[in-house]
């Protein structure tokens, strides 16, 4: 367990030494929100209407965005390799960088959303709602970004194709992240769409870091 | 014991060595010698399990180390071309991190830096340094957290002569604990009583 | 005689040289049947008039996006656990007619749509499914195509296909979620009316002859990326002689 704790803490402490990822994550995530009311106008009505699906698109595009950190540096300098003789399996070790990936990325964008629904003007009725499937659904999106941030690893800027192989699958979350708002702010039930979510995240927590640990070991060999 | 029986590498489409045979035990040094693409650093990163072999097995202490190789990974030290340094981090940290993910104490970190006469660096971020102090962070991590097996790959990359001279010495200590050393180097290390690994290219 | 017994590239194209032309006969004669039965003999539909015809080519083309993708996946799988050495070849040379079918089936899609509701797109279930497809497709010729490493792009592309496998009915079943969340009373399907008989045959005939059409160009690319794979060992062999 403690060398699990001490891969997370590595990721975490370089993230804070080196700055600017969840800033600049943070940035986005604000600015592309901001581009809507821009290109669509600004009445209140049609932002509230469209807001949890805009609040998700952007969290979503943000997160992605910031994959390339989560092995690339790593695999430049060496350090990739050396974490993968460290002794832990490499699952475990893909699954701890997923985890520090997310308290840096995800969760700074969860905590970030409600304000940024506000300027959208959502109703209010969906801010819980909009909470609990950040919370769900951010870490099943460095969940599945690992994977893709793996496979595109010996690709030199790869930064394009990451995005075409990850956001077909996004989608699952973003529907049912978005369907669940959508249903608090009308009053209906929803907690079919959370449960859903929750099931995509569960399963992916073994499946994924899987998948990616054998990405990351044909890019290392 | 470490020993490797009719080992074969392929790389891409390409056979770069089959039928390779060696055996280190306990104390003793193996070089490996050989011109470019004859596969040194191809049979230490098998000896690694970073890379697959093709044909061949490698046993230590006669069990299969492809039973286990996350076990054998615990066993084993490798330094390759890349110093995995990270610049944010002070020496000290860089050190600290890998011996704590390898899951060893920190005590020897210190003395570790002293060997590489590196401890007046302990606390300048990494970025600051020459190439020649990150190859010395780099090899402070041998003597860091143990480990039996020294996988080395033309370790001596970027040092100058005094810290060629902190290796040698440390490869000196850790043979005479029974550690077990496997390098890749066409500079005299200087080290006695070595057996050669001669790899031809084929 | 097991899987492996085709593991031979020489014995491949052996067999291969035989089935092709039986294939593209086959493709060819069932495409003039299957055409024939859907322009002219079905009837037209009392409310869509002639443009249901184009359901024939959609529906089949459709099933062959799908139909091709599991091959993907499966030939994928065989690559990665059994590891037949031209399992790799057999899913990347699937991959660009099966994204053939599924563009097919979009464009087809579009043009029956636009008689029917007078847009030349619309976010069905189905069309919607069918372009996040396309996605997958896409991704996984880009993902080959950018790995030079032939051996990792082979691996690394058939991670990609069971990644993709796996959550082909994930995607499914929310955007069938989240289309019935936004449609709720008109519920779009590009089905056309209840299947007649005389509507079953062309259908099938037609999916027939897609099949043969794909099993007659997969064995063309195969033996494409064998020739292929046989002029870059050659070439290495040269440069190190």
């Amino acid at each position: 367990m403690k060398p699990f704790m001490a891969v997370i803490a590595r990721d975490l402490h370089l993230a804070v030494r080196q700055g600017g990822a969840t800033f600049l994550a943070l940035v986005f995530f604000l600015l592309t929100v901001t581009l809507f009311p821009l290109g669509i106008g600004p009445e209140p009505a049609i932002l509230a209407r469209i807001a949890p699906g805009v609040l998700w698109v952007a969290a979503l595009l943000a997160a992605m965005l910031s994959l390339d950190r989560l092995f690339q540096a790593d695999f430049e300098d060496g350090s990739l390799e050396q974490l993968t003789l460290s002794g832990l399996p490499l699952g475990a070790i893909v699954l701890a960088k997923t985890i520090a990936h997310w308290l840096t990325t995800g969760l700074p964008l969860l905590l970030a959303a409600p304000i940024l629904a506000v300027l959208l003007n959502m109703d209010s009725e969906g801010f819980a709602a909009l909470l609990l499937t950040m919370l769900i659904g951010t870490p099943a999106l460095s969940l599945i970004g690992a994977i893709g941030a793996a496979l595109t690893l010996t690709v030199r800027r790869g930064g394009v194709l990451l995005s075409l192989l990850v956001l077909p699958l996004y989608i699952p979350v973003l529907i049912f992240g978005v369907s669940a708002i959508d249903a608090a702010v009308h009053g209906l039930n929803a907690k079919p769409h959370v449960l859903l979510l929750t099931a995509l995240t569960l399963a992916a927590i073994p499946l994924c870091p899987w998948a990616a640990a054998a990405a990351v070991k044909l890019s290392l060999e | 014991m470490f020993e490797g029986r009719d080992i074969a590498c392929e790389r891409g489409e390409r056979r770069i060595f089959s039928g390779l045979n060696f055996r280190i035990s306990p104390g003793q040094a193996l070089v490996l010698r050989g011109p470019n693409g004859s596969g040194k650093t191809s049979l230490l990163r098998i000896a690694a399990t970073l890379l697959r072999i093709a044909a061949g097995r490698l046993t230590w202490n006669g069990v299969d180390v492809a039973e286990d190789p996350e076990k054998h990974r615990t066993r084993l030290h490798f330094i390759g071309h890349q110093d995995a340094v990270k610049g944010a981090l002070t020496v000290r940290e860089n050190i600290a991190t890998w011996t704590r993910i390898r899951g060893s104490s920190g005590d020897r970190i210190g003395s570790a830096m002293m060997a590489f006469d590196i401890s007046h660096l302990a606390d300048t971020p990494a970025q600051y340094l020459s190439a020649g102090q990150h190859r010395r962070t780099a090899l402070a991590r041998l003597v860091a957290s143990p480990a039996a097996l020294w996988l080395l790959d033309e370790p001596t990359v970027s040092l100058d002569s005094d810290g060629t001279a902190c290796l040698q010495q440390a490869i000196m200590d850790h043979r005479a604990a029974k550690g077990m050393v496997m390098a890749a180097t066409h500079i005299e290390l200087g080290l006695d009583d070595v057996n050669i690994l001669q790899l031809t290219p084929q | 005689m097991s899987m492996h017994y085709f593991a031979n590239p020489t014995r491949f194209t052996r067999l291969a040289e035989r089935i092709q032309p039986w294939a593209e006969g086959l493709a060819g004669v069932l495409l003039v049947v299957g055409l024939y039965l859907a322009l002219v003999e079905a009837p037209a539909d009392y409310q869509q008039g002639d443009t249901v015809r184009i359901m024939f080519v959609h529906v089949p083309s459709a099933w062959m996006a799908m139909f091709c993708y599991s091959f993907l996946a499966v030939a994928s799988a065989i690559a990665l656990i059994w590891k037949h050495p031209l399992a790799d070849l057999a899913a990347k040379a699937s991959a660009p007619i099966g994204a053939g079918f599924t563009f097919l089936a979009l464009v087809t899609g579009s043009l029956w749509g636009k008689p029917m509701w007078g847009t030349w797109w619309v976010w069905d279930a189905r069309l919607t499914s069918v372009l996040i497809l396309f996605f997958l497709y896409l991704g996984y010729m880009a993902l080959w195509q950018a790995i030079e490493d032939g051996q990792k792009a082979a691996k690394a592309a058939a991670v990609l296909a069971l990644v993709g496998a796996v959550n082909v009915p994930i995607i499914k079943f929310s955007v069938d979620w989240w289309n019935t969340l936004h449609q709720p009373a008109s519920v779009l399907r590009m089905d056309g009316p209840a299947i007649h008989p005389s509507m079953l045959w062309p259908l099938l005939i037609m999916a027939l002859a897609f099949k043969a059409y794909f099993v007659a160009l997969l064995l063309v690319r195969m033996r494409m990326e064998l020739n292929l794979r046989r002029i870059r060992a050659l070439q290495l062999a040269e440069r190190t002689t």
